[in-house]
């Protein structure tokens, strides 16, 4: 049996990355009462790892770490909300227990995640994502002397390049599918971020030396029962590398699940939300990736704003709407330099698997014309992951919009969607609503 | 543009739709079927898939039992996404009064040839071993059978298709009239007959037809092979099935081919939207933890809704539509669409080509509520 | 303070550093977590707890991501029986 808890806030922030820490602590210290909710076992999200090996977080990080604890936010980490029973109150689960969360304001902080596309062989273990293996790596798993190619589109890419070469990591090629004058346009176009350019110079350094190949992309990867080698076009040319790990990922999607289960209206597959991060739905904010793929400053300032605008202190937004303008172009511009090619449409072979964990192959899914048909029809998107994996893949493939969400957001344990909000017994801070 | 080129325009492509269309197509007749949506989307797609004799009423299970046969002698050519399986059914007794309904059931099966078999409480548990302890025993029903339900519409409208029958989909059906539908691009379809098989929209279409919605719950889990090996269902979902007023809630649980475990049963009347209602799936899924408590800490992966298209004779609406002389119903299956669109796919064709039907089909014609208002 | 312990994969022992992930464990044991619907290896795709291809049976607990679940001395995982 679960064990059963029950937390009210002012303010419940959904996501302890830096757009839910920032909101966090804005809200946090005005007086409100205000919780966190993060599934993983430390705050700081993606971007924010913490890592098991040695490592430190950036001195941006650690601020905002410190002055959350400081702020007297209550975090609860290693819990994962699935399902809202009634309005104003959500539903979090952990390993054994399960919370009902109720708030006053919500803002919704749950970031992004890498988008996969189908190669034939990208089920081979040790094929992972950039930001999967990074992640990884960042739980302790030994790179020291392995070679990891590199491959997809974003930024991403060169942030893991640079943090797996420190772990000792040798890497053969980084295959960015972008044009170099995509990429040369982008990095002229960061004089006008100078924490960017700060930041892409240190990042040149980093990785100077690693081979960085622009309009190139996976063709397949090799191996038996694990990953061997994988076979990159570049310049048109196809050139095979042996390799431990491919570190594949395509730019990020915005977690919007939990959004539009609370009703929260899209806008070309963002939250859309004003310029308080208001979203469609009284009462509740959205911040960071769901909003615009954007990175940490545009984050940042999210979520302050809604920290802000949630407890009631919207003159105080105001100081950072200059700076929401100026990063939101550079969510604009991640946007457009690193968006797909259409070649990209052709790497599925017709036995590529689409749908990995029912297992359906690219070939079952062309003959359908619509998501929720082949959903329906062959069981893609109706296993665990719930379409994260293969609702992207599939979008980009054949144009499908994805279906309606449903509860729970996330798979949770049968007997906590039994769950029944009780009636208050001990009112803890806050008023009774 | 209104050309008579069809013999018959099927409203609705669930699996009584796709039923149809399939056995008229093999008699040779014209079809065109329409839905809004994609084959097999309504209740087709949110149903249990059961394959499963009922004894509610002679005539329920006369339909049944009919199309349970239809649907063995069908199994041979189903492709394997239909999952066909013969898991068989248990109707759990929990206490010495539910064994006296099991032996009931036992003497109107055997009675009629359906082969069953009464299992003592030692039994149970050697069959479910994941079944708690403490329940009297149960009915098994052996050749009782699961199914995935859009992947069978879906197997049905192909072979329709294959005889020449149309299908359009994405396309609402806005009216329907004497030998024409009209959709809601403002197009028309004219045939000499149309079926009404639009399930809980149906009586949308030809008003004055008593269906009413009766929304359902259902959870699917993870894979784990092995934990369930028949359908289970307690023997309290029969008063759950037969109120006509009350939201209830059933055990009643389903091992899928791939070792999935559904989780049913709810009822709700007067449910229009189709959003989940807490307070029902709370209820439901305690219910099933009741009968099995390793259910609790399953990983749920879905959760969804449908609306069964419900009679109040729980009986299906089969046979011309009174009112109408070319526009005949196939609707009204409640719980039993799956089991008995074959059977219904029959008696419809049958009277529609004037063919003699193998099953009495009088307790099924829709004017047989006209003729109990005429009598009251 | 030793620097790691042990869990044991599939009945083996494995050496892990204080702070790895089970799925890291399973790496180190040169084990994929899972096979799949048709029989394929599988190993961690996403390492943030969303494709669910780490699942693994965890001292007892099926389905269990393990990517996002810490070792702890003396745990059992077991991927696929």
């Amino acid at each position: 049996m679960s064990k059963y808890s029950q937390e009210r806030f002012d303010v419940l922030v959904v996501g302890g990355g830096p757009a839910g820490i920032a909101a966090a602590v804005r809200a946090a210290e005005t007086g409100a009462r205000v919780g966190i909710v993060d599934e993983n076992p430390a705050p700081g999200g993606q971007i924010w790892r913490s890592s098991s090996s040695e490592g430190k977080h950036s001195a941006e990080a650690l601020r905002w770490l410190e002055r959350m604890k400081s702020s007297g936010v209550l975090l609860l980490c290693g819990k994962r909300v699935f399902h809202q029973p009634d309005s104003g109150i959500l539903m979090a689960e952990g390993m054994d227990d399960v919370y009902e969360l109720s708030y006053r304001s919500l803002i919704l902080a749950t970031g992004a995640r890498e988008r996969f596309l189908p190669f034939p062989g990208w089920t081979l273990p040790n094929v992972m994502g950039a930001g999967g293996l990074q992640a990884m790596v960042k739980s302790g798993l030994p790179v020291r002397g392995k070679r990891v190619v590199i491959a997809g589109t974003g930024p991403l890419l060169l942030a893991v390049a640079s943090y797996l070469r420190k772990q000792g990591a040798g890497i053969p090629l980084i295959c960015e599918q972008a044009s170099g004058k995509k990429l040369a346009r982008f990095v002229a176009s960061l004089i006008r971020y100078p924490g960017k350019i700060v930041q892409s110079f240190a990042l040149r350094k980093e990785i100077g030396g690693i081979p960085l190949a622009t309009s190139s992309w996976p063709l397949a990867a090799h191996g038996h029962q694990e990953l061997d080698a994988v076979t990159i076009s570049r310049g048109g040319k196809l050139e095979t590398i042996d390799c431990d790990y491919l570190a594949c990922g395509f730019h990020l999607v915005p977690n919007t699940e939990l959004p539009v289960l609370l009703g929260c209206r899209l806008r070309n597959g963002y939250v859309q939300v004003n310029d308080l991060q208001q979203t469609t739905v009284e009462q509740i904010f959205c911040v960071g990736e769901p909003t615009g793929i954007g990175g940490v400053d545009l984050a940042l300032v999210e979520g302050q704003i809604a920290g802000l605008a949630a407890t009631g202190k919207m003159n105080a937004t105001r100081e950072f709407l200059s700076k929401r303008k100026k990063f939101g172009q550079f969510a604009r511009l991640l946007d457009e330099t690193f968006c797909l090619r259409s070649e990209l449409r052709s790497l599925p072979s017709p036995e590529t698997l689409i749908c990995r964990c029912e297992d359906v192959a690219y070939s079952r899914l062309r003959e359908h014309t619509s998501w929720r048909a082949a959903k329906l029809h062959t069981r893609c998107g109706m296993g665990p992951c719930q379409g994260r994996i293969c609702g992207p893949a599939t979008q980009f493939l054949f144009k499908w919009t994805p279906d309606s969400v449903r509860p729970p957001v996330f798979p949770a344990r049968v007997e906590d969607l039994a769950a029944q909000p009780q009636p208050i017994s001990q009112v803890t801070g806050g008023e009774p609503q | 543009m209104s050309k008579k080129t069809y013999d018959v325009v099927i409203v609705g492509a669930g699996i009584v739709g796709a039923a149809c269309a399939n056995l008229l197509a093999e008699r040779g007749l014209r079809v065109v079927v329409v839905d809004r949506d994609v084959v097999g989307s309504g209740a087709t797609a949110a149903g249990m898939g059961h394959i499963v004799v009922m004894d509610d009423s002679d005539a329920q299970f006369a339909l049944t039992h009919y199309s349970q046969r239809l649907w063995q002698e069908l199994r041979p050519q189903l492709p394997d996404d239909v999952e066909y399986d013969q898991a068989g059914t248990i109707w759990v007794a929990a206490d010495e009064e539910e064994m006296d309904e099991v032996l009931r059931k036992r003497d109107y099966y055997q009675k009629r040839g359906v082969a069953v078999e009464v299992i003592d409480a030692r039994r149970l548990r050697e069959a479910e071993p994941n079944l708690r302890a403490g329940f009297a025993g149960g009915l098994l029903v052996p050749r009782d059978a699961v199914l995935y339900p859009p992947c069978a519409a879906r197997f049905l409208i192909h072979r329709a298709q294959q005889r020449g029958a149309k299908l359009r989909l994405g396309v609402s059906v806005t009216q329907i009239s004497e030998t024409c539908v009209r959709l809601n691009d403002d197009q028309e379809i004219r045939a000499d007959i149309v079926v009404n098989a639009a399930g809980a929209q149906a009586a949308e279409l030809t008003p004055g037809i008593d269906i009413k919605k009766r929304k359902g719950h259902l959870v699917i889990t993870d894979r784990y092979p092995g934990f369930l090996r028949h359908q289970l269902v307690e023997l309290g979902y029969l008063k759950s099935a037969h109120s006509v007023s009350r939201d209830s809630v059933a055990f009643n649980v389903q091992p899928r081919r791939t070792g999935q475990i559904l989780i049913g049963s709810s009822r709700q009347y007067g449910a229009e939207h189709k959003e989940v209602d807490q307070p029902m799936l709370a209820s439901m899924v305690r219910r099933a933890q009741e009968y099995m408590p390793a259910l609790g800490t399953m990983s749920a992966v879905r959760v969804w809704t449908g609306f069964r298209a419900a009679t109040p004779d729980k009986l299906p609406l089969i046979g011309p539509c009174p009112g109408y002389k070319s526009v005949f119903l196939a609707t009204g299956h409640e719980g039993l669409g799956i089991t008995t669109s074959l059977g219904t796919a029959r008696i419809l064709v049958d009277q529609v080509t004037g063919a003699n039907p193998e099953i009495a089909v009088e307790p099924y014609l829709p004017s047989r509520s006209a003729k109990e208002h005429a009598h009251a | 303070m030793p620097s790691e312990f042990t869990v044991r994969v599939n009945g083996t022992s494995v050496a892990v550093p204080i702070g790895s992930t089970v799925a890291v464990a399973m790496a180190i044991a040169g084990q994929p977590c899972r096979t799949s619907v048709t029989r394929e290896p599988r190993g961690p795709l996403c390492g943030m707890g969303i494709c669910f291809e780490c699942r693994a049976l965890v001292n007892g607990i099926p389905h269990s991501r393990t990517c996002q679940i810490l070792c702890e001395p003396n745990m059992e995982v077991r991927t696929d029986e």
